[in-house]
């Protein structure tokens, strides 16, 4: 770690306003929103639908126009990030395309991105490896399980050198045991690789599991109410989750959801 | 295997209804005939007879039914006859070393063969270019695509013609261009709409992807909207093809064109010959479905190597 990326904050948000014109009216989407993310945190955003969690992602990521306030993404504006590359996006759906194999989803950031052909076969190798999908380079996306396909495109985001990883429920769509194997694998990736990470969820258990920052948001608008910084030590295992400390970071989290209304119609 | 057995029942019912239409389709022409060979028929004269229902002179002239399977002249010749005037100006050609030969129809159908290519190059190319200009401009979207419909609502056989004089003013000569062109009129079109289809047929997800790795335009044309318009083109190549040949034929009927098989289809109206008619038509079939198959085995082949087959 370099001096400068420990005083300047990677993400930070001051005043954050999105609304979006519909044909039903303005629906204010982001309200207000503050938030600092520093380098190496494991952030995740957790709040029932339309709290606006997935679009202050796609808005670090400008894949959506704040409509007031400021956001600089390692000090850039999130364009301007973007341009540079500075993030890995890991959607929802794997949407790995179904005509390449694993290997060649993987090179596709980097044929874009210019890199070398040998370059392009290290790295894949190197990330095959980490999401723990070494031998399956040749398979197409169909022969592969849901989970697999996840972890796939978790490798594709991680095979170029953004330092930043935003990721909207990457494991919703996935059963709960495979959910917790990929949360495990998660935490070990993001240990050996030192990268910032955003994270979307729907999940009380996941959110606490994984992150050392976990920001509360509820709907209408879209706000953040609580923001809790985890007690929890760094190298997490399974059971970690049957501990008091857990379980009171768990509850804090309800009770933020709570607070913020978010259950009541 | 197993898919063989419902297509051979199919073209067995096809068959037995081609032979028992010829029974009411050739009483009449077959009735002439025993009268002017001294038979005696009910009605007598011709004329009394074209006042009777089809249905009545069989029921009254029973024996002169199996005449109607085997005359030179009918007005509907019967599958054998049409199998063999095909093989005559097919197969025997060929055995005779005169396959190319301009009575051979192995000549004409080259010919209807080769327009239909050009035609179908031609109308491939420009769907796909029409398609990529609506897909990534709006004001082609709005400007093209009614066109696009409205030319498909002019009859061919109206507009063919028209290209056909068009082309003789332009100083062409032959009429191989303008058999592609009104070819190619009718093989844009399904090229075209399955194309536009196709080239917007990834997820906003799939987009949105492309835009984080800040690819360029042609970068996500080539490898997300290209690729994923694979199976869409496929199956618009298919269509289109066959309209391609139907463009050449409909190019070639009122042209005066003398070789193709759409002029066989002519010469055998004009000369009533209704045999080399039926001979015509069916190798027009048969040339359809070769190019449809081939286009098939090459989709299947494409889409195999793109791992789509699943």
């Amino acid at each position: 770690m370099t001096i400068e990326s420990t005083t300047q904050p990677v993400i930070e948000a001051r005043q954050l306003d999105l609304t979006f014109q519909t044909n039903d009216g303005p629906i204010h989407a982001l309200k207000d929103v503050n938030l600092t993310i520093d380098k190496g945190d494991f952030v995740s955003f957790i709040g029932p639908s339309g709290c606006g969690k997935t679009t202050f992602l796609r808005c670090i990521a400008a894949l959506e126009t704040p409509t007031g306030g400021t956001l600089t993404v390692n000090g850039m504006t999130p364009d301007e990030a973007r341009r540079k590359r500075a993030y890995g996006y890991v959607f929802q759906a794997a949407g790995l395309y179904p005509w390449r194999t694993i290997s060649k989803n993987i090179k596709l950031p980097l044929e874009i991105m210019g890199y070398s052909a040998a370059e392009q076969e290290e790295r894949v190798k190197k990330v095959l490896e980490l999401v723990d999908l070494e031998g399956f380079g040749g398979k197409f996306p169909w022969q592969l399980s849901g989970g697999m396909q996840q972890r796939a495109s978790i490798a594709r985001a991680l095979a170029f050198d953004a330092d930043i990883l935003l990721m909207d429920e990457p494991f919703g769509a996935l059963d709960e045991i495979v959910r917790d194997h990929l949360n495990e694998q998660l935490l070990a990736l993001w240990a050996r690789t030192e990268k910032t990470i955003g994270f979307v969820t729907h999940s009380i258990p996941e959110a606490v599991y994984l992150s050392t920052k976990i920001v509360v948001m509820s709907p209408r608008p879209g706000r953040i109410t609580d923001v809790i910084d985890s007690p929890l030590p760094k190298e997490r295992p399974l059971d970690i989750r049957d501990t008091p400390e857990f379980i009171e970071v768990a509850h804090r989290v309800r009770e933020g959801l709570r607070a913020g209304h978010s259950y009541d119609d | 295997m197993k898919n063989l057995v419902p297509i051979l029942v199919v073209l067995a019912a096809i068959v037995a209804l081609w032979y028992a239409a010829v029974a009411p389709m050739n009483i009449r022409i077959s009735l002439d005939q025993a009268e002017r060979a001294g038979q005696v028929v009910t009605p007598e004269t011709s004329r009394e007879r074209r006042e009777t229902s089809v249905w009545v002179l069989m029921a009254s002239n029973p024996g002169a039914i199996s005449g109607g399977y085997a005359l030179e002249r009918p007005r509907l010749p019967t599958p054998g006859q049409v199998g063999q005037e095909l093989w005559k100006t097919t197969g025997e050609m060929v055995a005779k070393g005169r396959a190319f030969s301009k009575r051979s129809l192995i000549y004409h159908a080259g010919i209807t063969l080769k327009s239909t290519l050009w035609g179908f190059l031609l109308g491939t190319t420009l769907g796909i270019l029409a398609a990529v200009a609506i897909v990534y401009s709006r004001v082609a979207d709005m400007s093209l695509m009614p066109w696009a419909i409205i030319s498909q609502t002019i009859p061919i056989v109206a507009l063919a013609p028209m290209i056909i004089v068009v082309s003789s003013q332009l100083g062409i000569e032959g009429r191989g261009v303008p058999k592609a062109v009104i070819s190619a009129y009718l093989c844009y079109f399904p090229v075209l709409v399955g194309m536009v289809k196709g080239l917007r047929s990834p997820s906003l997800p799939q987009l949105d992807l492309l835009k984080t790795y800040n690819a360029s335009g042609a970068q996500g044309f080539f490898k997300l909207r290209l690729p994923s318009s694979v199976p869409y083109l496929f199956t618009s190549l298919k269509v289109g093809i066959a309209a391609a040949l139907v463009g050449t034929i409909v190019g070639e009927l009122p042209t005066g064109a003398v070789s193709g098989l759409g002029a066989r289809i002519l010469i055998g109206d004009q000369f009533g010959t209704p045999l080399a008619i039926w001979a015509a038509l069916l190798a027009a079939a048969i040339l359809a479905g070769l190019l449809v198959t081939l286009l098939d085995m090459l989709q299947r082949l494409a889409l195999r190597r793109m791992g789509l087959n699943a």
